[in-house]
């Protein structure tokens, strides 16, 4: 079982990396970007798929992500 | 006074806070590998010490601060055991839940590697009580996750309760912190993180003794303690 966790940064908290892109952009010539937030994906192969969801939860909450400035979505994959 | 300075993988700011303490203490502090479960007994301080510890994969002081020794170092805070935790340190013990808030990557997106302007906000804590009130020292940064992060709440919160213990003085902030908070401590009082490295600045070949006062603030309540 695969599940695909993302995390992003709140949408309250600056996100400068994303900015950064943002500039990187339009310095390439590519026009019409509202703005750009930048985050991180982690992919968990998980061995035993019993209680998926509660247990990928429960690793988000732990470690994955800082829930002071991020938000994490979970995603089963296959 | 007996102190114990934890080493993470990637730690790499030990030896001069080792040098630090053996200068203030007069005695030779414990060096715990992370991968222990248990401290020596009878400590007067913990120390976090500056470093990337495990590279800052995930986030900065993240994968330490789940690691082994630090449900002990917990459990020591908890009992009301001083821990001064610097730079990476700091950025551990917010990870731990020892301290509020989060250190986040500088918002010039630059490492920084410079001295600052540092004031003492609040100079009754068993870590500063030997310097004046907003005195204003000079301290070396080196990092690129100091950004301090909190909710508007949490820093209310921190303000009223003196637990912001140092701020960049003003037009010092070198990365983008709110509020130019540089050190908070907990509800306790107990528990002290700052990103600047007052351990740097311990010599006269330093080039200043500013943070001596630091160490022996914590080196006279200890004593205190014992007496």
């Amino acid at each position: 079982m695969k599940a695909r966790i993302i995390v992003t940064l709140k949408q309250s908290v600056l996100d400068p990396q994303g900015q950064a892109i943002e500039g990187a952009l339009a310095a390439l010539g590519f026009d019409g970007v509202g703005s750009v937030r930048q985050g991180k994906i982690i992919d968990i192969e998980l061995s035993d798929p019993a209680d998926a969801e509660t247990r990928l939860n429960a690793m988000c909450e732990k470690l994955l992500a800082n829930t002071v400035i991020e938000d994490y979505r979970v995603e089963m994959v296959e | 006074m007996k102190s114990a300075v934890i080493l993470f993988p990637g730690t790499n700011r030990e030896r001069d806070m080792i040098a630090a303490l053996k200068k203030v203490t007069d005695a030779e502090p414990a060096i715990v590998w992370h991968a222990k479960t248990a401290l020596p007994d009878g400590l007067d301080l913990i120390v976090l010490p500056g470093g990337f510890s495990y590279g800052d994969y995930l986030r900065a002081g993240a994968i330490s601060a789940r690691s082994p020794i630090m449900r002990d170092v917990v459990h020591r805070a908890e009992a009301g055991v001083p821990v001064l935790g610097v730079c990476n340190g700091f950025q551990a013990l917010c990870e731990a839940g020892l301290l509020p808030g989060v250190l986040m990557r500088n918002a010039s997106l630059k490492f920084v590697c410079r001295e600052v302007r540092l004031e003492i906000v609040n100079a009754q804590t068993a870590f500063t009580h030997l310097y004046r009130p907003s005195q204003v020292i000079r301290c070396p940064v080196a990092h690129h996750d100091g950004n301090y992060f909190a909710d508007e709440a949490t820093l209310d919160r921190l303000e009223a309760e003196s637990r912001v213990v140092f701020r960049y003085a003003q037009g010092s902030n070198p990365n983008g912190s709110q509020r130019d908070i540089a050190g908070i401590i907990n509800e306790a009082g107990n528990v002290l993180g700052m990103m600047p490295h007052p351990e740097d600045l311990t010599d006269p070949l330093h080039g200043s003794t500013d943070g001596l006062a630091l160490f022996q603030s914590i080196a006279t309540t200890a004593q205190e303690k014992a007496a």
